[in-house]
């Protein structure tokens, strides 16, 4: 299974996103260079977190523009998995992939933190096999991270089943204290209507060895490469 | 010609920063200081002129300046 972990002028997680991939059996990654115009031969897409073209005018607003973002757009379409972390995400939702925006944190403060997630939209994709409800601990690390969409686009997502993840406390509630960021209704992460595109504040990367504190994050790309192995979703042409 | 452009947040988006700002106005002897919005600001050069060069101004406030998801725009000719 080969995913690849598209890197930006200032992305620093795709070392992270790299390594968490390549230490799972099966699954493999390769930098792709935002300049590259084809993925062809890759399963998967990864947009790492960071600070692409130095969150200049907004954050993902440059990047989103860059030669591989229409292939990426061109996957995408094609029902390929599409998986953008922290400064990805930013960049999914400004290349119109995703809905609503990100915008800056309620408390104006970067936050580095542990967050609890609750699944929202069990089985999907990037969930393969999680029940409702299920618990999951990622590190987070934004300025930006607070999740905005109009009313409108707020209740498509809610009617459609397309936010995977919310901020919530060790028992799992969400309540407006577990929200780090004030995220519009606790929202970390949401997919596209057809669930191949995820977009998430929270990092699996950083999420992926048991020594770093967790493996939580893992699951997210073995979800994928599940998902993939099965059929659900696109694998490589 | 020279455009100016004026990107806000939106009136339901939260502007932390203009919340804080206002907060220091009426802590600086301001208390009148009712809302403050922060947004940006840019000055632009374009060779050319007329009413096409507008609409392509317009496309670029659009799609690149600002995020109509967040922000409104305005767009200033000189």
């Amino acid at each position: 299974m080969k995913f690849a972990v598209v890197q930006f002028p200032g992305s620093n997680c795709d070392q992270d996103c790299l390594r968490a991939i390549n230490g799972l059996a099966g699954l493999s990654a390769q930098y792709i260079w935002h300049k590259e115009t084809s993925l062809t031969g890759f399963d998967a897409v990864v947009l790492p977190g960071g600070f692409a073209y130095g969150d200049y005018l907004r954050c993902g607003a440059i990047a989103r523009f860059s030669p591989i973002m229409n292939e990426v757009i061109r996957v995408a379409k094609e029902g390929r998995l599409v998986l953008g972390t922290c400064n990805g995400f930013q960049v999914l939702c400004e290349a119109g992939l995703l809905p609503g925006a990100l915008v800056r944190n309620r408390g104006l403060r970067f936050i580095c933190d542990m967050a609890t997630l609750r699944v929202e939209l069990p089985d999907s994709a990037f969930t393969h096999g999680f029940a409702q409800g299920t618990l999951l601990r990622m590190p987070i690390a934004h300025g930006e991270g607070c999740f905005f969409a109009q009313t409108e686009t707020l209740r498509e997502l809610n009617d459609h089943g397309q936010v995977v993840l919310r901020y919530c406390d060790a028992n799992g509630r969400v309540t407006p204290e577990a929200n780090p960021n004030g995220s519009i209704e606790n929202i970390a992460g949401i997919c596209s209507r057809k669930g191949n595109v995820f977009g998430l504040m929270p990092h699996p990367d950083r999420a992926s060895d048991r020594r770093l504190g967790g493996t939580d994050g893992a699951k997210i790309f073995l979800s994928m490469a599940q998902s993939i192995a099965d059929g659900r979703a696109r694998a490589a042409a | 010609m020279k455009a100016r452009v004026v990107v806000t947040p939106k009136a339901a988006v939260l502007d932390p920063q203009g919340a804080a700002v206002k907060e220091a106005m009426q802590h600086l002897g301001m208390p009148e200081v009712k809302n403050v919005r922060i947004g940006k600001y840019l000055e632009i050069d374009v060779n050319g002129d007329g009413a096409e060069m507008e609409q392509r101004l317009h496309k670029l406030c659009r799609d690149l300046l600002s995020n109509p998801v967040i922000e409104d725009y305005q767009l200033l000719k000189e």
